[in-house]
């Protein structure tokens, strides 16, 4: 109620005082709807009224947004889309051909995004030159988690080539530990395949075969390698793990039935909202190898009439940059800033490394985007390799079957 | 005016309904294919681009398995419901004496929606918490009933909830058709000395012959369109081992932005639910002009 008062109070202020400029309006349209991050959305909302605009929430939730695009796609066809709406990777691309994303340029460049977003993230929020999206975090894909304890009581340290963890593997199976929490979803298995190709093909392999889709980096003898991979890794998880949710495939890391677990740093947020404190109850470390695999989330301006909506989607634009959202929302969201110069002092240690690596992998031209969260390839081809993928790692198919069913699922995509 | 009325009344009623059908559903059909001949991403485009659609779904690996799963879970799950729903029937048919109760126990499971039966039956199957774990608990260690996590058998636990859901709903199909068996006959049959199970297979189960057909256009529609149990029971997986091909257009349609794809399975699915219903359609047309 407070807030609201506010609210109203800011808004008519702004009202009095400037009759002739149009009030700030913005309809975003969001699947953010669960605890903490609801509550990150719930930040930008209220600066967005302190700033004297009217935010109309559009939080459509189900399906890891699959419910929200179908709502998008029903507002673009009716030729009324919101003002913003969360969306990601080459999607945003997407629907820039289909010629409805507007051009928020001037805002970026007034505020300088170019100068403080790393190169490979501001690609993503470039439609053809203009600027089209505005990015509100980073989040780290290639994590490893493990629990403290079990390492400890195994003489095991953080792996840092897959030798090592395979190693460390047999070492904890045979002590009776689950090795690997796994849950067996298709966006699962696609999570663990990309950290292994980062980790045994390198950096540039990665680029291209998850992101240019190179035939022959799919064909290759390193794609069979990290097939091969794949399968001695399906020996770590228990066999139980069939349609597991990733937030129980946490639980068990924490509850130390199992060690290690590959997962985004979503997966940190578990781990404190349980208490257990990163560094000591749980470890937190990038998959073995170079590179850095980021999923980003952005909202994406859409095409609208009015100078008050457009007031209101440059102001959005603006705050969703700003330093003050972006050290708020991720201190909520687990994630990091994607802007480079926000203070990193009240953010957890997971945070600042995955920060100082993200820092130096762009530099070396190793930051990439991840294919299993759909910012590397769009979805029909990110999905057919999911689905060859998820077929491996859950049969006994062999890795140079993987490889050619591989390259023909990506054929037959387009 | 009112003789006009009087005439064409029905028609009038009749027209804001067939015109409702006439757009929502064979209108839609007809936009269907139109997509289906499409190269349609994110949002339909109209410019026909020939067969392309239909030469990548038969040529997708994850369309093989989802139309083989049909056919599979199709079969399995319309034979053994119809035959375990028809000895349900028989024997609840003796004359036995609460029969009332026993018959609204064995429909129950149709008033559950399939959420709830692929959810119940997922806790059932899961070899960490159902019987699995329950048979191992007694202390037979070597147990197994991984179904639900084995990729090759994973069908049969979808085919399994089916069954439990539907088969009471066949079984109270049957008995009404038992029922509508004119007595006369089995009782002359009886005087005849003829015994029970001639009587059955002789007599009363050809004469419901209809009762069959219909069962069967029921079942195989439901089989068909199945979509929440797999949604709920296995989510397709693990893999994509359950996929239907009802959860291969949701797939992409709604989740990979592949429209012109998911129309075009869509038009195999309608031409698989054809294949069925109209030899059942000509035969009844004909069977009335006789």
């Amino acid at each position: 109620m407070k807030r609201f008062a506010f609210a109203t109070v800011s808004t008519l202020a702004v009202m009095a005082g400037s009759a002739v400029v149009a009030e700030p309006q913005a309809e975003v349209l969001h699947w953010w709807t669960s605890g903490g991050e609801a509550k990150s959305v719930a930040v930008l909302q209220e600066e967005f009224a302190t700033n004297g605009g009217t935010w109309t929430d559009m939080p459509v939730a189900g399906g890891a947004g699959d419910a929200a695009m179908t709502a998008l796609r029903a507002r673009v066809l009716a030729g009324n889309p919101p003002t913003a709406v969360q969306l990601k990777g080459p999607a945003i691309q997407e629907w820039y051909e289909e010629g409805v994303l507007a051009d928020i340029s001037a805002v970026a460049e007034a505020e300088g995004w170019a100068d403080v977003l790393p190169a490979s993230i501001a690609g993503h929020m470039q439609c053809e030159g203009t600027w089209c999206a505005a990015p509100v975090n980073v989040h780290r894909v290639d994590w490893i988690w493990a629990n403290a304890d079990i390492l400890a009581a195994n003489g095991i340290e953080m792996p840092s080539t897959w030798e090592e963890f395979n190693a460390a593997a047999e070492k904890l199976q045979a002590a009776g530990v689950i090795p690997l929490a796994h849950g067996g979803q298709a966006w699962q298995d696609a999570t663990v395949f990309e950290a292994v190709v980062l980790g045994v093909g390198g950096p540039e392999f990665y680029q291209k075969a998850l992101v240019d889709l190179d035939p022959e980096a799919l064909t290759s003898d390193t794609m069979v390698q990290v097939f091969d991979q794949m399968r001695t890794m399906r020996g770590y998880v228990d066999e139980n793990f069939s349609g597991r949710d990733w937030n129980l495939a946490t639980a068990m890391v924490m509850n130390g039935e199992a060690a290690f677990q590959i997962m985004g740093d979503w997966a940190k947020g578990e781990f404190l909202a349980a208490g257990k404190k990163p560094g000591e109850d749980f470890l937190c470390a990038s998959t073995p190898g170079d590179g850095y695999l980021y999923n980003v989330d952005s909202f994406a301006m859409f095409n609208v009439e009015g100078d008050d909506n457009r007031a209101g989607q440059d102001l959005l634009a603006k705050l969703i940059v700003g330093p003050s959202f972006q050290k708020v929302f991720n201190l909520n969201k687990g994630s990091i800033p994607a802007r480079t110069d926000v203070a990193l002092d009240e953010f957890d240690i997971c945070a600042t490394l995955s920060a100082e690596d993200m820092g130096s992998t762009s530099d070396a031209g190793s930051l990439l985007p991840s294919y299993a969260h759909g910012m590397a390839l769009r979805g029909a081809q990110a999905g057919a390799i999911t689905d060859v993928v998820t077929a491996h790692f859950n049969s006994d198919m062999s890795s140079a079957d993987a490889v050619q069913q591989l390259a023909d699922a990506v054929a037959n995509s387009y | 005016m009112s003789e006009w009325l009087e005439n064409h009344l029905p028609k009038v009623v009749l027209a804001p309904s067939f015109i409702a059908v006439l757009i929502f559903v064979y209108g839609f059909i007809g936009w269907t294919a139109w997509v289906s001949l499409t190269r349609s991403k994110l949002l339909p485009k109209y410019e026909i681009n020939g067969f392309i659609q239909y030469e990548r779904l038969f040529a997708s690996p994850r369309w093989d398995t989802a139309i083989n799963n049909l056919y599979l879970f199709g079969a399995l799950f319309i034979v053994i419901a119809m035959v375990l729903g028809l000895l349900l029937a028989i024997l609840l048919d003796q004359k036995i004496r609460v029969e009332g109760v026993i018959r609204t126990i064995y429909l129950y499971p149709m008033a559950l929606s399939m959420i709830v039966t692929g959810t119940a039956w997922k806790w059932i199957l899961n070899p960490g918490l159902g019987i699995e774990s329950m048979v191992q608990g007694w202390g037979f260690t070597n147990f197994e009933f991984d179904w639900l996590v084995n990729p090759d058998y994973a069908i049969y636990t979808i085919v399994i909830a089916a069954i439990w859901q539907s088969s009471g709903f066949v079984m109270a199909l049957f008995l009404a058709g038992l029922r509508s068996v004119d007595g006369e006959i089995i009782k002359a049959a009886q005087v005849d000395g003829i015994p029970t199970w001639r009587i059955y297979t002789a007599i009363i189960i050809p004469s419901m012959a209809p009762i069959f057909l219909s069962a069967f256009i029921v079942l195989a529609h439901l089989a068909i369109k199945s979509f929440d149990l797999v949604i709920a029971l296995t989510g397709g997986g693990p893999g994509y081992a359950t996929d239907l091909p009802a959860t291969y257009m949701y797939a992409m349609a709604f989740s990979r932005g592949d429209i012109g794809q998911a129309a075009s399975s869509a038009m195999i699915m309608m031409l698989v639910v054809f294949a069925i219903v109209v030899p059942y359609l000509y035969s009844e047309l004909r069977a009335k002009n006789d």
